[in-house]
């Protein structure tokens, strides 16, 4: 269970479990957590926990809410985060098992209603959550569009060019970090219109070829950097050897063969 | 109205690279455009004896349900309806089915599963799910997310109390409101949206979404469109690169040419030839 730890000027005053779904802080005395300090408002803040996941909002207190340095309104607490009030200063710590973690805990369960009428479409949770809105008036969420997605797959007027099918969507934090390859790459145009251009290899898919006739795709992965066939009669060759259907790891400086255009794959210096 | 060639489907199911068995189950039957996905839970194998009964029940009761006969004299208003009512249907069927399994076999207590139907038929699907497993829909190069999940963390988003870019870091990201087979009865949530040529389907367990972004789902079905089979193979490597924490599944729908069916006087004429 999540728990806050009080203290004023590095003394310990005490420790809060944060066991109530709502768990008040403030200068009067009947807040759960009181602070007998003239910069902390009457009603200051409460903290809003549901099962593994906590919340703290600043009841529009008049010297306001400070989450690891900076002014909050709501904030959606995380291990180890600091909630300062004044000199007061309250440290988050939450041990439930992080997404990092696999386990049982992380697998799906259902949640129920204490009394569970068998009719009742949705399990509403005793935590204040209103009812799911009614499918109806809420639209799926749509997704950005990006309008350049797709300009490097259909523009393609040199019979190669090396394409990136999104434009740098931010990275997720989990398709990198400790997954991604440690080292940069890039591959070079040996012959052809775009010969000499050299595009590095950033993103988890790069696409190489000319649409409808022989495509490949080059992923990055933890392990390194692959090539598959993806489109086209003719495999692609690497170092004059036909690809199969199965992906093929690249080597530093194999030569890539496809659409009749040379290309070399290079780990960066 | 052949569907066999209107309709590419590939489906893969993986177990993942933490979990030592696969609970999510996957079937389709191109020949009457039904495809269903689910992802069971539930204590020993029972999640897996829960998704394997709903996607065996759902598809064999829809084909049993969705036949010529029934739609014969039907505009499309009319058959739509119709689907929504049969997907309705059929999700309550594997639900009693589910739940009365689990009442007599005590290995079996407390099983249920997440759902995802999709009828394709007439240049339209109709959709019905329960839980957290989705469809999404990839047009003009723009990925849709069709479903909204019956989960706690859904409800969170919808009321506002967390944001879309907190909800990656939530604790509570496994609880679903809504499964097969946990209580005697369920609705499912059920939809129905107009297919156009060149649209994609991707229909998937939570072991993908929560693992990758969609920005990467979407990337790589522009990538990749051109062989659906490798870009189902991308999206399981990509969730298992990236921790493969949950059991996996995808399926792909590409729609290569429209499925309109015919109707009027020569449409009658021939039918008397089929």
């Amino acid at each position: 269970m999540a728990k806050l730890i009080l203290s004023v000027d590095g003394t310990v005053l005490k420790e809060i479990t944060l066991s109530k779904e709502r768990t008040t802080l403030g200068r009067k005395p009947h807040n759960d957590i009181p602070v007998d300090n003239l910069a902390v408002s009457g009603e200051h803040a409460a903290i809003i926990t549901i099962l593994n996941d906590s919340f703290i909002e600043d009841l529009n207190s008049t010297n306001g809410t400070l989450v690891n340095g900076k002014p909050i309104k709501k904030h959606f607490l995380q291990n180890n985060d600091v909630i300062e009030i004044g000199k007061h200063k309250l440290k988050y710590f939450n041990d439930a098992p992080v997404a990092a973690s696999a386990g049982d805990f992380e697998k799906t369960m259902i949640i129920r209603k204490p009394v569970a009428p068998a009719s009742a479409p949705a399990a509403a949770i005793s935590a204040p959550v209103p009812p799911p809105t009614p499918p109806q008036s809420a639209p799926p969420a749509a997704i950005p569009a990006s309008a350049n997605l797709s300009d490097t797959q259909t523009n393609m007027k040199p019979l190669v060019m090396p394409s990136s099918p999104a434009p740098a969507p931010a990275p997720s934090p989990q398709a990198h970090d400790p997954n991604s390859p440690a080292r940069d790459s890039a591959i070079q145009v040996l012959s052809g219109a775009a010969a000499g251009r050299t595009l590095d290899l950033t993103k988890n898919l790069t696409t190489i070829g000319k649409p409808g006739v022989q495509v490949a795709v080059i992923t990055r992965r933890p392990t390194g950097f692959f090539i598959t066939h993806v489109e086209g009669a003719v495999f692609p060759t690497i170092n004059g050897v036909a690809l199969g259907g199965q992906a093929k790891q690249l080597g530093d400086h194999d030569l890539i063969e496809i659409a009749g255009i040379k290309m070399e794959f290079f780990y960066k210096p | 109205m052949a569907l066999t060639d209107a309709l590419q489907i590939v489906s893969l199911t993986d177990p993942g690279r933490v979990r030592g068995h696969n609970e999510d189950c996957v079937e389709s039957r191109p020949e009457s455009g039904i495809v269903v996905l689910a992802d069971g839970m539930g204590g020993y194998n029972a999640g897996e004896v829960a998704s394997g009964m709903a996607t065996s029940s759902i598809t064999a009761g829809l084909a049993q349900a969705w036949t010529r006969e029934a739609l014969k004299g039907l505009d499309r208003a009319a058959a739509m309806a119709l689907s929504q009512s049969v997907v309705q249907e059929q999700a309550a069927k594997a639900n009693a089915a589910i739940y009365a399994a689990a009442q007599k076999d005590p290995h079996c207590a407390g099983m249920g599963t997440t759902l995802v139907t999709c009828l394709f038929y007439d240049d339209f699907l109709t959709v019905g799910h329960v839980g957290d497993s989705r469809l999404y829909r990839m047009r003009d190069d723009v990925l849709e997310q069709l479903t909204r999940d019956h989960s706690l963390l859904q409800e969170q988003i919808d009321s506002g109390l967390i944001s879309k870019e907190d909800a990656r870091n939530s604790h509570n990201k496994n609880l679903v409101t809504r499964a097969v087979g946990i209580d005697p009865e369920v609705e499912a949530e059920v939809h129905s949206y107009d297919v156009q040529v060149d649209d994609i389907f991707l229909l998937c367990s939570d072991g993908l979404n929560d693992m990758i972004e969609d920005e990467e789902i979407q990337m790589t079905l522009i990538a990749l469109r051109s062989n659906l089979e490798l870009t189902s193979q991308q999206l399981v490597q990509a969730a298992n690169d990236a921790g493969g924490r949950d059991n996996v599944s995808v399926m792909l729908v590409r729609v290569i040419k429209s499925f309109a069916v015919e109707r009027g006087f020569w449409a009658t004429v021939k039918s008397w030839f089929r």
